[in-house]
């Protein structure tokens, strides 16, 4: 049951033939036999038992809820959760304990999903690796070698063990100390910065996931871990008690095994939000997909300005490859230019880095989350909570974020940014206006790379690299989603992108639903857990 | 008396009817401000203020979250997660708070802008949790307006206009208050109440269009009643619901404008002109001394009448200021550009613009158009808030009280029951049908008019602000009743006159007897005026009162004395 789809599993609860309650049982037994890939921060499985006991009843008794109903799944540990620490997997909010729910959890908890815990993430979501965490970095289920590193696990206790922050060079970081050998570190990263939950789906232990694309960080780690991964229009799922990274790019995301699932996730999700004033008012109306799609009407284009660099050849040949099929089923498939494209990574690094650094202002330890011990003065008190509060990752885009909004630097950084913000969703909107529907590229430069080598360069240098396909996207605040597409020779997933218009999800979402059709992508198997033991 | 009164209240009339005429022409043409009248400050030197005013805006609840508003309620129990800046808590703006600030912009004549932004303004204190302030720095919800009010003259007793001036608003915006910090320096400790972070403020920003302290003062205490008068703040400067920032400078006439400093959170009318006072003497001294005015912050230490310089930083701060980005722009709409079915749930310019209530310079020309009653009452009547309890005094079907005498009964024996009960209006326990009730006693004659101390001089001492009418003098009995019911006493009226003997005795036969035996008495006074000395009977007059608890009708009293003197 592990291996099914959150669509065929929903039917296998009504029917009755499994059970909430064995179908929570199995996904905890998953997790803990996949454990060391270092998926949760906080794991809620007795919560996660109770609920899927109630959704048991709710299924005997004919009272099922939702589609939802006794579903288990996994969020990421940024969205905020009434009485389950919420972390950031950030030492300024180890202990943080939220009062509410966000939006999205609480729409899940309502149509009886069961939350089995909060996912891994980079430390506030900035990264593209799941690497930068104080709770140590979410490895890759992909090619991963279970068997030799069981025994390591035990005696190695990864979760929560964080200490000693000592700060690291900017130019070459070092290895995570929760890595302790070269022979450790030779494994493949997830993405990120989402990676614990687009690990959660990959390897089995929930149906779906929540998680959050600010740059690319559902679709990045979705791309690496071989699942869907949605990021829906800006303004279509409420982002209140969305810990935010930048809050006019931020979208809460989602992560399945397969499109349709995501299709049932979106439905559930979806629409206003009194709390928060920038989601649409009017309503949405929740859809499905046809199972026989028609793309003979479909025209699809091709930027050429992601034809980048240091595209992988194998990313490039499958890209190609898709392109081909869809014209070889019918559909318009025509190069088109997104003349700004080269800018928008600088453009996007600015306005991030402003809104951190306003974000992170309410991080003083006093109200809540980690508070520095010097009461010397207040401010002595603020430099030094903050000082032990946040990675240096954090911290330096706090820096350049302030050195932008100054008076004299603001016209020459932050509007000029906005300025090419508007550029790159011009760019966008005038192909869709060309009587384009969506568009297709690759979703990374390649696939998933290794530990070793991922940490050879800092934080930034990395993101920019990774989101250099995804971030234009949040910048025009369209809907965009990683559909997994093949295995590379070293057998690691290599995923697309599909990107649509303005709260067409549903073209967007047919279009994936055909391409996964035809490319009949191999997930990830693992062996069974009740085998292992 | 009376008709001179009388003529005295056309005269006011028609000077009130140039007063509007020329704040008609004034703000036609808008450039020609003022400068008609002379700053009172010496060697050519010239003042200008301009003021920031934070107005709270009246509201259950804050700007941005649900939380309620109550001023002294245990520290930190409203206080919503937003309030508290906990991560991921998004702001709401609040409706009423946005309708609040458009009345208020409508009535400082303000250009309303249909499209208005939030931004961030940063800064690290502790009592600013999210470390920014959400404010309206860019494109305020409004621009462009003014606003009329009259100067008194306080040193006489006479509530004379000095001057009438007019200042021009620079704009009104919305914005959220910070919470409260506590210094304990005992224990090196601050303690932090978050009851009013985010409670909703409007900034009303004005040109430095004001001369000097007086001017200042002056508009500050028109736009406190013009607060008031539309609901959107209760104007309350001691409970800081309402707090000043004046920019100060000083130059030779003619000149540029001087560098400014800003003293920050004066907390009333008396202290704004205080310290503006102060601030130009100082700026004077030291750019007479050859220095320079340095442009700082500075707060208004009450007790010492000085300013005192903050050595703040902040001066220097760069609030980094951005776009709030979980707020879209703030839409008003009018009848023509409302959304069609969504009427009730936008901010409508036109609804609102019906919504508003007489404005406190209307008031004061139409009690004195309407009422025939003194400028003066008119201008303490607004002053003072008791509009509504005066009109109501006088508005009673089938009892036409007279207005003139209903002023003087309100601004006298009411306020000083309130004063010497340290009172406020609010407070008031004796409705206005109730003095009604007495003064109607007074007016049937069952109880006497006759007076006794004149409390003038002690109501002037309560009344820093409001100069009373000098000639009223207190009838006896009534106070004397009004001070009861405000004891609390439930009895009714016949019944507390009747078991303190208070009625007026007017009956010839009992007072003819109270009379023979006064002059029984007093035989000293009545050789006295045999022999030519008519005085006396006033002398005597006071006793029959002093016997008779002053309840003895004055003009029967005075006949049948007159008598019973030339019977002896």
């Amino acid at each position: 049951m592990l291996g099914l789809t959150l669509k065929e599993t929903a039917r296998v609860l009504n029917e009755g033939s499994v059970t909430a309650a064995e179908l929570c049982a199995a996904c905890v037994a998953r997790a803990r036999q996949v454990q060391q890939l270092n998926v949760f921060i906080t794991e809620t499985y007795d919560m996660a038992g109770q609920q899927a006991a109630e959704s048991t009843l709710r299924h005997r008794q004919g009272s099922r809820l939702h589609v939802l109903d006794g579903i288990p799944v996994t969020i990421k540990d940024a969205f905020s959760t009434a009485g389950i620490r919420t972390t950031c997997s950030s030492r300024i909010l180890r202990d943080y304990v939220p009062p509410y729910n966000a939006t999205m959890v609480q729409r899940l908890v309502d149509r009886g999903a069961v939350l089995l815990g909060k996912t891994n993430m980079d430390e506030f979501a900035m990264g593209s690796g799941s690497v930068d965490s104080i709770f140590g970095p979410v490895r890759n289920p992909w090619k991963y070698n279970f068997q030799t590193r069981h025994q390591e696990q035990d005696s190695q206790p990864i979760r929560d063990s964080c200490h000693d922050l000592k700060p690291k060079s900017m130019q070459m970081r070092t290895m995570h100390h929760h890595v302790t050998s070269t022979e450790d570190s030779d494994w493949f990263i997830t993405g990120g910065s989402s990676g614990g939950s687009a690990v959660a789906v990959a390897a089995g232990i929930c149906k779906a996931a929540l998680g959050s694309d600010t740059g690319g960080s559902v679709r990045n780690p979705a791309s690496y871990c071989g699942v869907v991964g949605l990021k829906p229009t800006y303004g279509l799922l409420s982002r209140h008690g969305l810990i935010p990274l930048v809050n006019s790019l931020d979208v809460p995301g989602i992560f399945t095994r397969c499109v349709d699932d995501a299709v049932i996730m979106l439905g559930a999700l979806a629409g206003h939000d009194p709390k928060d004033s920038t989601t649409v008012s009017d309503p949405f109306q929740p859809f499905s997909l046809p199972e026989h799609i028609d793309i003979t009407r479909l025209h699809v284009g091709i930027p050429k300005e992601y034809h980048a660099p240091h595209l992988s050849e194998e990313t490039l040949s499958t890209w190609k490859r898709a392109a081909d099929m869809l014209e070889d089923a019918g559909a318009r498939v025509s190069q088109v230019s997104l003349p700004h494209t080269p800018y928008s990574i600088v453009c996007y690094s600015v306005l991030c880095a402003a809104e951190v650094a306003s974000n992170m202002a309410r991080y003083d330890g006093l109200e809540f989350g980690h508070r520095g011990s010097d009461h010397s003065s207040t401010e002595a008190l603020y430099a030094q909570t903050r000082h032990e509060g946040f990675n240096d990752v954090v911290r330096g885009r706090i820096l350049a974020g302030n050195y932008f909004l100054l008076k004299r630097h603001y016209d020459h950084y932050f509007t000029q940014a906005q300025r090419i913000r508007r550029l790159i969703a011009n760019d966008f909107r005038k192909v869709f206006e060309g009587g384009v529907d969506i568009l297709l590229t690759p979703t990374t430069l390649s696939p998933a790379r290794s530990y070793r080598w991922f940490v050879q360069a800092d934080n930034r240098t990395r993101t920019e690299q990774e989101d250099v396909f995804t971030q234009p996207v949040n910048l025009a605040g369209i809907p965009a989603v990683n559909v997994p597409v093949s295995l590379s020779e070293d057998g690691l997933p290599i995923g697309l992108q599909l990107i649509g218009q303005s709260f067409q999800e549903k073209t967007l979402l047919t279009a994936a639903k055909w391409l996964e059709q035809q490319v009949n992508f191999p997930h990830l198997q693992l062996p069974d857990p009740s085998e292992m033991s | 008396m009376a008709s001179s009164a009388h003529k005295f209240c056309v005269e006011r009339i028609l000077l009130s009817c140039r007063r509007s005429l020329r704040t008609c022409s004034r703000s036609y043409a808008k450039a020609k401000t003022k400068k008609d009248h002379t700053s009172p400050l010496p060697g050519g030197w010239q003042g200008r203020v301009g003021l920031e005013i934070h107005a709270q805006i009246s509201s259950n609840s804050k700007l941005f979250s649900g939380s309620q508003v109550q001023f002294s309620a245990p520290p930190n129990t409203l206080v919503s997660p937003l309030d508290a800046s906990l991560p991921g808590t998004l702001p709401v703006l609040n409706r009423r708070c946005v309708e609040a600030g458009v009345l208020t912009a409508l009535a400082l004549n303000c250009h309303i802008n249909r499209r208005s932004l939030f931004d961030r303004k940063h800064y690290f204190y502790a009592d600013l949790p999210a470390g920014y302030q959400i404010t309206q720095q860019r494109l305020p919800l409004a621009v462009n307006g003014h606003m009329t009010f009259d100067v008194y003259d306080e040193s006489r007793s006479q509530r004379q206009v000095l001057k009438s001036c007019q200042v021009r608003i620079k704009q009104l915006q919305l914005e959220q208050d910070s919470g409260k910090s506590l210094h304990d320096q005992e224990n090196g400790e601050v303690l932090v109440d978050l009851n009013r972070a985010g409670v909703a403020l409007m900034e009303i920003v004005t040109e430095p269009d004001m001369v000097d302290g007086a001017e200042a003062a002056a508009m500050v205490k028109e736009l406190q009643l013009i607060l008031q008068a539309l609901g959107t703040c209760d104007g309350n400067m001691s409970e800081g619901s309402m707090r000043v920032d004046a920019n100060i400078s000083v130059s030779r006439s003619n000149e540029e404008l001087g560098t400014r400093a800003e003293v920050k959170n004066i907390n009333s009318a008396k202290f704004v002109q205080k310290a503006i006072e102060y601030e130009m003497q100082r700026q004077i001294r030291v750019l007479e001394g050859a220095g320079e005015v340095e442009e700082e912050t500075r707060y208004f230490d009450w007790k010492a009448g000085k300013t005192i310089s903050l050595r703040d930083k902040e001066q220097r701060h760069d609030y980094r200021y951005m776009p709030e980005p979980n707020l879209p722009p703030l839409i008003v709409y009018t009848d023509a550009t409302s959304p069609r079915g969504m009427q009730d749930s936008v901010v409508n310019i036109d609804r609102i613009r019906e919504q508003m209530p007489e404005l406190p310079d209307t008031t004061r020309r139409r009690l004195v158009e309407k009422y025939g009653i003194q400028f003066q009452h008119s201008v303490a009547l607004v002053g003072e808030g008791l509009v509504e309890y005066f009109e109501t005094l006088i508005d009673v079907k089938g009892k036409g009280r007279d207005p003139r005498s209903a002023a003087s009964w309100v601004l006298t024996d009411l306020l000083e029951q309130l004063h010497k009960r340290s009172l406020t209006f609010q407070e008031c326990s004796v409705t206005a049908s109730k003095l009604g009730e007495i003064v109607d006693l007074v007016g049937m004659g069952t109880i006497s008019k006759s007076t006794g101390k004149k409390s003038v001089v002690l109501y002037k001492a309560h009344m820093l602000q409001l100069t009373c009418p000098t000639k009223y003098i207190f009838c006896w009995i009534f106070s004397q009743i009004l001070g009861l019911l405000f004891d609390g006493d439930n009895r009714s009226l016949s019944q507390i006159i009747e078991e303190n003997e208070w009625a007026q005795i007017r009956d010839e036969e009992t007072l003819g007897r109270i009379c023979d035996d006064i002059l029984e008495k007093h035989t000293e006074l009545v050789e006295a005026y045999r022999k030519g000395n008519v005085k006396v009977v006033n002398r005597l007059m006071g006793e029959v009162q002093k016997a008779t608890n002053r309840c003895a009708e004055p003009t029967v009293t005075s006949r049948v004395l007159k008598l019973k003197l030339e019977e002896h």
